[in-house]
């Protein structure tokens, strides 16, 4: 430990740390703009200066570490005028624009200068003017606020993996750009808009639309993919504004992809707001009874085997709770909640969560993806994988689509046959999984969402097993599971816990539809369920409950209007296997409810009566159903077991289960933003004429 | 930089000749393997040569590609050093120091002599594509001014006659002696040697 003084309190601190995280563990606030946490340090702001005995100059905290006998002072008259003249420097050139600049509220720049300005500036001479960049459809420049602390080019450089932002030219001339002004081609570029600590990168859709003092903020959990982000919903009366991240050093540290941040928009738009019933061909609007009434008229009397259902990807944990009810109350064996066909084994957990955990990818030291291209099924789970990647002595091989994934890997192979090679110890890349110690392994859908994913599942286990990777007895650093199973569904996990798969005899998704395709399926009730093969629904009365009108909903002959995640108090369960409940942000569109109420409503008009009247019945029943989702916000480590099947695999190529990250799921689908961004990044790319 | 009157399309190709890629070779491999991104400079210095003293954007993205580097990387790299010029510049490149060493010993007569004899104002370049001149910051002889820098070449104790002249046989096509026009070697004293003239104070003198 080394022994400093800091402003007269002697203080021990860690070795290794600077005098600025020093200061802060003290709870001395030092203002700063480049320095950030979580990225390299630059110490070109000046702004966090304070003074040093022995030193004929301040220093900049932020780059100095401590050592012993230090003694500063962070509140002494020469740290305080250092600090004033920097701020005085860098509104030199700094516009005074703060009424029509949407930082304004949530700003470093006008906080610090606020509290640590001189009030008044002895410049009297003009501003410099930068040029605004075209960064693309999310992040809206206003280059002359730019105060040059580089985070931007940091954020992009270290933690994206995408090498495009940079500063050109030197001095005054200086500016942040990308080469030639092309648009960032990350997932996660929505990142630098809060990194800013001024309004030079801002949010292209949010621009002049609130201002922070007008919105109320509600923490939840995002589900545009199966990270389970924790985000804070912005909301102005019924309308969510915008979506930032929260804090969550296990999940999704303190990032957001652009799908989360973005796709909000997509929330105003092709909204179901009121139950229609087909009448004559067409949908028509139609009251809850009717509509209600409607579905009593073709279910009552049916037998069960004939009427089956399907949860969507965005189900939640008490709307498939109440669905399961209502089946087993209809006496319907055909329930599932895989509708992309994922041969995931719902009996074994271990079999189908990400069992290291998001952190716990940071002690692996070798990694085998297989069939999945984590930047777009996970973009958080990418950057976790490049943070250890950075780190050194990390090597990934991938079977499966060759795509840029932001770190360096060894291509392994396309399909089954190489992951035989590499599990029969014949590929070279098997001596790198036999040396490591902590060796995981990440399955995605692409792998699974086949006829033989079974067969993949069951292979991918034995490899997981011969190469150590699962050793879920002893204690502390010998204990390790590096079997990992990636979603792209909010839904999946908490489906799966809940047993939302066909019971003895009962049909699948693919049963399903083959069912009512051939006339076998009478009644099919898909809850959010629209990533199916509709036309293969045959002569089927479809019932559909959810939020958009998208797929599912026009295929329908009764819509019952649900709840996005951002209007229902609910529970999803991310690819960790980690509970985490979504808080209700804003009231769900006109006559849309909330998801399990619609269907123990319904459940009434059917004759089956559900047994729970409020949220907290339904969360016992949760609880009974599977204990583990009581257990808010853990991961709890699943045991092993055998999964998977014995059978041959088909030789073809692993596809991708995401063909356009942009777009997946009704939501995105919906957002004006999230189509600009699909044709901006996924588009050829444009070129410009001049440098 | 600034505009220019000669009208140059930018290449959409760039590549080393066979000569320049042997010696971007030899560049890179004075740098440990994997820090070969520590040759850039030089490479542009090389490709600059190449491409008739500029840098166009294939330029840059071919060395981009040699050094395995992002293209922003290099472009930022390109934009900081000045003596990288992104637009075309003319044979000679002059380069007048009017830094305040050479401002008082008159760059600003050197000045008016370059304008005069060849008809362009700073930052442009003669219709020919002969001359481009430019203003710089202190080119480190300050000892020897004013001075100027026509491509890698350095002309110091300059007066409007000499820099005239200078010019007049770069236009000819001779390459006039570098150095002090002065006629005084290097920087030593203008005025002849000031000590050690004599043999006063040595062994064996009193």
């Amino acid at each position: 430990m080394v022994k400093m003084a800091i402003d007269g309190r002697e203080v021990e601190v860690e070795p290794g740390v600077t005098v600025l995280q020093a200061c802060q563990s003290l709870g001395i606030e030092i203002p700063h703009f480049c320095y950030h946490e979580r990225l390299s340090i630059a110490g070109n702001c000046r702004m966090c200066l304070v003074e040093m005995e022995k030193s004929p100059k301040p220093i900049a905290s932020c780059a100095m570490q401590v050592a012993d006998g230090m003694v500063i002072h962070t509140n002494s008259e020469m740290a305080v005028k250092a600090r004033r003249g920097v701020m005085e420097f860098l509104l030199i050139n700094h516009p005074l624009d703060c009424p029509i600049c949407d930082q304004g509220g949530e700003c470093d720049l006008q906080d610090q200068a606020m509290v640590f300005g001189a009030g008044r500036s002895r410049y009297v001479e003009h501003k410099r003017a930068v040029k605004d960049k075209d960064m693309g459809p999310l992040v809206k420049t206003f280059m002359t606020r730019c105060i040059h602390c580089t985070r931007c080019i940091r954020f992009a450089t270290e933690i994206a993996g995408v090498e495009e932002l940079g500063a050109v030219g030197r001095g005054e001339d200086m500016e942040v750009t990308t080469y030639l002004e092309q648009s960032l081609r990350s997932e996660l570029s929505g990142n630098v808009i809060d990194l800013c600590p001024v309004g030079a990168l801002t949010s292209k859709p949010y621009a002049f639309i609130a201002r922070p003092w007008e919105l109320s903020k509600t923490e939840s959990i995002d589900v545009m993919d199966a990270v389970g982000s924790n985000i804070r919903i912005d909301t102005r009366g019924s309308e969510v504004m915008r979506i930032l991240p929260l804090l969550n050093e296990d999940i999704n540290e303190e990032w957001i992809s652009d799908k989360t941040r973005f796709a909000c928009d997509g929330l105003r738009c092709q909204r179901l707001d009121r139950p229609y019933a087909r009448r004559d061909g067409r949908l028509e609007p139609a009251t809850w009874a009717a509509a209600f009434a409607a579905v009593a008229g073709r279910v009552k009397g049916l037998d069960g085997a004939r009427i089956a259902a399907i949860a969507g990807d965005l189900a939640d944990a008490e709307a498939m709770v109440a669905l399961k009810d209502l089946m087993a109350g209809l006496g319907s064996p055909n329930i599932d909640c895989r509708q992309d066909g994922a041969k995931l084994d719902a009996t074994v957990r271990a079999g189908y969560l990400f069992n290291t955990t998001i952190a716990g990818i940071e002690a692996a030291d070798a990694c085998l993806l297989i069939g999945t291209n984590p930047r777009w099924e996970a973009p958080l789970i990418n950057a976790r994988l490049r943070k250890r990647w950075l780190m050194g002595g990390f090597e990934v091989g991938v079977i499966g689509p060759k795509v840029d994934l932001t770190y360096r890997y060894e291509y392994l192979g396309a399909g089954p046959e190489t992951l035989a090679e590499v599990a029969g110890g014949a590929h070279a890349f098997a001596k790198v999984l036999e040396k490591a110690e902590r060796p995981m392994l990440i399955l995605g859908q692409g792998a699974l969402a086949r006829p033989d994913g079974g067969a993949v599942l069951g292979a991918a286990r034995r490899l997981a097993e011969a190469f150590g990777m699962v050793r879920p007895s002893g204690n502390g650093a010998s204990r390790w599971n590096g079997f990992n199973v990636l979603h792209t569904a909010a839904a999946r996990v908490g489906g799966l816990d809940l047993g939302l798969v066909p019971d003895e005899g009962g049909r699948d998704v693919a049963g399903i539809l083959d069912g009512a395709a051939a006339g076998e399926i009478e009644v099919v009730y898909l809850l959010g369920a629209d990533e199916i093969d509709m036309d293969r629904l045959g002569q089927a009365f479809v019932i559909y409950q959810g939020h958009h009108g998208d797929a599912g909903a026009h295929r329908a002959d009764v819509i019952l209007p649900g709840a996005a995640f951002t209007e229902k108090d609910a529970t999803y369960v991310n690819t960790e296997g980690r509970v985490q409940r979504a808080r209700l942000a804003a009231f769900p569109p006109g006559e849309a409810r909330e998801d399990w109420k619609i269907l123990r409503a319904l459940s009434e008009a059917l004759g089956a009566k559900l047994p729970y009247d409020n949220l907290g019945e339904v969360r016992a029943r949760l609880a009974e159903v599977n204990p583990g989702l009581a257990a808010v916000d853990r991961t709890e480590s699943a045991p092993w077991g055998e999964f998977g099947t014995d059978g041959e695999t088909d030789p073809a190529p692993f596809v991708p289960p995401i063909d356009n990250f942009y777009m997946t799921d009704s939501i995105s689908r919906s957002s004006e933003t999230m189509a600009k961004c699909a044709e901006a990044f996924l588009g050829p790319r444009r070129e410009k004429a001049d440098g | 930089m600034s505009a220019n009157t000669v009208a140059v399309e930018p290449p959409e190709q760039f590549k080393f000749t066979p000569a320049n890629r042997k010696r971007a070779k030899a560049l890179i491999a004075k740098y440990p393997a994997g820090r070969q991104a520590s040759a850039v400079v030089p490479l542009l210095d090389l490709a600059q040569r190449q491409n008739g003293g500029w840098l166009p954007r294939a330029a840059i993205e071919y060395v981009a590609a040699l050094l395995e580097m992002p293209v922003i990387r290099v472009w930022e790299v390109a934009t900081f050093y000045t003596m990288l010029n992104l637009k075309p510049v003319g044979r000679h490149l002059v380069q007048l120091c009017t830094t305040t060493p050479c401002w008082l010993m008159g760059s600003d007569a050197i000045l008016e002599a370059c304008e005069k004899t060849l008809g362009i104002g700073l930052g442009q370049t003669t219709e020919d594509g002969a001359f481009t001149l430019v203003e710089v910051e202190c080119l480190g002889a300050c000892a020897n001014g004013p001075m100027m820098q026509v491509n890698d070449d350095y002309y110091e104790d300059l007066d409007p006659k000499s820099t005239a002249a200078i010019l007049e046989a770069l236009r000819a096509g001779e390459r006039p002696a570098p150095g002090s026009q002065a006629g005084r070697q290097a920087s030593a004293p203008a005025p002849g040697p000031t000590t050690l003239t004599g043999l006063e104070g040595t062994a064996g003198e009193s």
